[in-house]
């Protein structure tokens, strides 16, 4: 069984000009979207109001977060504590205070709309303590951690791909990446969809997944490179993308496959996730095929650059 | 498939049963108990088995089975409303002798566990955890740094030679009397200048005299309290790590509280004791002219002194004066003495402390220093049915030992068991701290993602493996069905590990299983295509499921060496989640390597290789 027809040959870098502008365009807009609205963090990262509520009698987890819903506190984090009867919440500060108040008369406001909220639903609801607020720290060392190991990972797979490749390849492979990342990044801030802990995992993993993407296109440009005698980079680069067509979309299906049920069946505790892996598959796909390769020849590879570094198999070399 | 060695198929064989052994603990949930562990004195055996018998029965609460394993008895229930139940009437029950706490209790089989086969843990955010709430005694902190400005006020004063009558503790700072005016200007001059965190405010006694008043800043007040709560913090993440549970939450929460979430710890008797607990040594100058004996058996100890107990009830007569406290130590470590090969604890001091110490046993050597270990223990007592929270400190005289020679910044205190050494270097290393804490909450916490969305998670998660393995087995026919066992078994081998390392499973540890398998398939749809282009170009079935496997073997490489450098980058560096993710995604690659290329290739090879006819068509 065949979807694409092997000797495919679409010219893809043709198309590079509008591939590079539209891939510009995104990358500009998703720095907007980041800069000016900014990702939405999470209690994760944000901190906020803990309330804790005890019941008179035991109460169903499910019912208080359709409560809360109901009275638009969407992203309360809801937890049974010690027993059935007794409830914590944690919820987000509301943004643009001002700031005269303070975060205390904040968390009380807010704790008095929650009471009023469950007491809507089940009257037996009361306050078993005064709310406190819960410090943002763990979240910025979080952050803080996390752009270091960023860092150490960029130049850590750039020295490899260096090494096995070229620098050539490893600057594009990088920009790719930090293309489908931003992209990403950019939707989910566009859409102001809660940056919490799971999107983290799956930019994380989105991540991965498009650097691999890159490094299967790659291999097979360096391999016509080797193989081919006379060909001009433009035609080796769109044969290669041509002749992993199959494979990029065949892995992207698979993987999107996945992560489509989890969307669909998963509950909304995953939907985060694998709605940033759906688009982050998406870009990072598409930046295989249309990002990547031009930009490959934009930094002007050769097959010269390519033939001395190794020659793991002298008798692919000598193949015409 | 002649070539492919022996050896290989014996190791893909061998690595599925390991696969399938060490990853079937998994499927056995564990179960709601309550732990009862005893404190100091108490003993746990068969006659406090039928007493905890007696008492559940007493209030008919139903439980499966009672068992004594190892130091502690645990007592299993049906459901966590029963277990609640149970804990808080043997809580009564038992009283201040023994620990009872919530625990989950393994059902995995005894002979899985007995090839040291366990279970993964789950992080809180899936299977809930211990939460403590602890609150920070600000007030000693206060009273901490009142009396180092004391300190420092009495030495400046001497070093300058201002004449002082009187220098004490008052009220919320530090009195000084002097008897002249001039006197008072000159040193409150000194104090301005030396220690600028000071407020003086000026005093007349009733006497005549003359006084200043220095109260700490208030914004040094508070700096002080938030580096308090800042040194604790630091101090409960070290401790936590120390317990081996991963991705804790430890943050501050209003003024002076912290919050310790522990994922998958349902040992909270274990959790308790390591963060409750506050260790500190306090070295003490002997006091040679008392005898302790005498000064035991009387309690005659004068003004200066104090008197101590050691381990083993033997008094000992200390100066109050304190040489060096804890907070000035800055590494313990425990080793073993060059000389003697005991264990003994390492210990390094900050400048401050070193000075000191120096200038101590300079004029000190032969001399015997006390060390007191000061514990503070949290204590939960039942009063009029309410629980009121107290602390307990006992102090300890470790040793008083001679000091051998002048030393400052390094030295070592033996006379310690290799348990006690290695309990309180640890305790030291997490850093001594700068105020105590009281356990003030302490509760079991359901997972935040809800038990519903789990199971709903759970369903998506084995819908789409399903999927995936269909529309691969469909596409590549029977390459994707051995893709499909080889991915099976990736993820079986991947659990495995997991389990035997101990990594506690996460929401970002999902994320690093699914982007394993994701290489792993994608491994596998690579070798596949090179199949399916040999073929193409006319070469023989046999050799194209050799050259297929050649050619993708060097992207498979390039891509998972590019994954394992970003693994191991998030793991080293990468905090919390971020950690999580790298270590699963670390494993799962090396997994994934072993499985989509070996592994199917053996397969592989044992389904072409074995037929004696030519191979004619490859049905991929």
């Amino acid at each position: 069984m065949e979807i694409f027809r092997h000797d495919l040959n679409i010219n893809f870098l043709g198309m590079r000009k509008i591939s590079i502008v539209v891939s510009t365009i995104l990358i500009l807009v998703s720095i907007w979207a980041i800069a000016v609205r900014g990702l939405n963090y999470g209690l994760d990262f944000t901190g906020g109001v803990l309330i804790q509520v005890n019941y008179e009698r035991p109460i169903d987890v499910g019912d208080v977060r359709s409560a809360l819903v109901k009275a638009g506190f969407e992203h309360a984090m809801v937890q049974s504590v010690g027993g059935t009867r007794q409830i914590s919440i944690r919820l987000q500060l509301p943004k643009n205070q001002g700031k005269k108040v303070s975060p205390d008369q904040l968390a009380g406001a807010m704790s008095r709309q929650v009471l009023t909220a469950l007491r809507a639903e089940n009257p037996g609801a009361k306050l078993a303590q005064a709310p406190d607020f819960v410090g943002p720290e763990v979240g910025q060392q979080l952050k803080q951690s996390g752009i270091y190991a960023v860092i150490v990972v960029i130049i850590g797979i750039m020295i490899y791909l260096g090494a096995r490749f070229e620098k050539r390849f490893a600057i594009a492979a990088l920009a790719s990446e930090i293309h489908d990342t931003v992209i990403t990044l950019g939707i989910i801030a566009l859409v102001q969809r809660e940056f919490d802990m799971t999107v983290l995992a799956s930019i994380l993993a989105v991540v991965g997944y498009s650097i691999n993407d890159k490094v299967v296109v790659f291999d097979r440009v360096r391999e016509l490179f080797r193989l081919t005698r006379k060909s001009k980079t433009q035609d080796i680069l769109n044969r290669a993308i041509n002749n992993t067509l199959s494979r990029t979309i065949i892995t992207s299906g698979f993987t999107a496959l996945a992560m489509a049920s989890l969307y669909l069946f998963g509950g909304s505790a995953v939907h985060g996730f694998a709605i940033t892996m759906l688009i982050g598959i998406l870009v990072g796909t598409l930046s295989s095929i249309f990002f990547a390769s031009p930009l490959l020849l934009w930094l002007g590879v050769s097959k010269k650059d390519l033939m001395p570094v190794t020659r793991e198999n002298p008798e692919l070399a000598r193949r015409p | 498939m002649i070539d492919f060695p022996r050896w290989k198929y014996w190791l893909v064989g061998i690595a599925m049963v390991l696969g399938l052994l060490y990853a079937a603990p998994n499927v056995f949930r564990p179960q709601p108990a309550v732990q009862i562990s005893a404190n100091r004195d108490a003993k746990i055996d068969a006659s406090l088995q039928k007493q905890v018998a007696a008492d559940l029965a007493k209030q008919n609460i139903p439980y499966q089975s009672i068992a004594i394993e190892k130091d502690r008895m645990l007592v299993r229930f049906a459901n966590t409303q029963v277990q609640l139940q149970g804990s808080d009437t043997l809580r009564i029950a038992l009283g201040d002798d023994y620990t009872v706490a919530l625990n989950l209790a393994t059902t995995v089989p005894d002979w899985l566990l007995a090839i040291g086969a366990h279970a993964m843990p789950l992080g809180l955010d899936l299977q809930g955890g211990v939460h403590f709430l602890l609150s920070v005694d600000e007030h000693a902190v206060l009273q901490k740094q009142q009396q180092r400005y004391l300190d420092d006020i009495r030495s400046t004063l001497r070093q300058k030679r201002i004449p002082v009558d009187a220098v004490s503790l008052s009220g919320n700072g530090v009195q000084a009397i002097f008897k002249t005016a001039d006197e008072r200007d000159r040193a409150a001059g000194v104090i301005r200048t030396e220690a600028t965190d000071l407020d003086l405010a000026y005093t007349r006694t009733p006497g005549g005299g003359y006084g200043f008043k220095a109260t700490i800043k208030p914004d040094v007040l508070q700096k002080l309290s938030q580096a308090a709560i800042t040194q604790n913090v630091t101090t409960l993440r070290n401790r936590v790590n120390a317990l081996g549970v991963s991705e804790p939450l430890i943050q501050q929460q209003g003024q002076d509280r912290i919050v310790v979430e522990l994922p998958g710890v349902q040992d909270t008797a274990a959790a308790k004791r390591a963060l409750g607990a506050t260790a500190t040594l306090e070295y003490h100058a002997d006091d040679p002219n008392v005898n302790p004996i005498e000064a035991a058996r009387t309690g005659n100890v004068p003004p200066d002194d104090r008197l101590y107990y050691m381990k083993d009830g033997t008094p000992v007569v200390l100066k109050k004066r304190v040489i060096v406290s804890g907070d000035e130590l800055v590494d313990a470590s425990q080793g073993y003495d060059q000389q003697t090969g005991l264990p003994d604890v390492n210990v390094t001091l900050n400048s401050s402390g070193a000075s000191k110490m120096l200038d101590f046993t300079t004029e000190n050597v032969g001399k015997h220093m006390g060390v007191v270990y000061i514990e503070t223990t949290p204590v939960v007592k039942v009063v009029d049915g309410k629980e009121v929270h107290t602390s307990k400190t006992t102090e300890t005289v470790l040793n008083n030992a001679v000091i051998q020679g002048v030393f400052g910044k390094k030295f070592q205190t033996t006379g310690l068991s290799q348990q006690e050494a290695q309990t309180l270097s640890l305790m030291l290393r997490s850093g001594s701290l700068a105020a105590p804490m009281n356990i003030v909450d302490q509760h079991v916490i359901g997972p935040s993602l809800g038990q519903d969305n789990i199971q709903k998670g759970d369903r998506a998660i084995v819908l789409g493996l399903a999927l995936v393995l269909l529309a691969a087995a469909i596409y590549y026919r029977l390459f994707g069905m051995v893709a499909d066992i080889a991915l099976v078994f990736n993820l079986l081998l991947l659990v495995a590990i997991m389990s035997i390392v101990g990594v506690t499973l996460t929401m970002p540890g999902i994320a690093g299983i699914i982007l394993a398998l994701g290489m792993a398939i994608d491994a596998n749809v690579l070798i596949c295509e090179r199949i399916r282009e040999e073929l193409r170009n006319g070469s023989t079935p046999l050799a194209s499921i050799r050259t297929g496997y050649e050619k993708a073997w060097s992207v498979i490489v390039d891509a998972h060496v590019t994954h394992l450098i970003a693994a191991v980058a998030l793991m080293t560096v990468g905090a919390g989640a971020i950690k999580g993710f790298g270590v699963t995604l670390a494993i799962g690659i090396v997994v994934s390597l072993f499985t989509s290329v070996t592994m199917t290739h053996a397969i592989t090879a044992l389904i072409h290789g074995g037929r004696r006819r030519k191979l004619k068509t490859l049905w991929v």
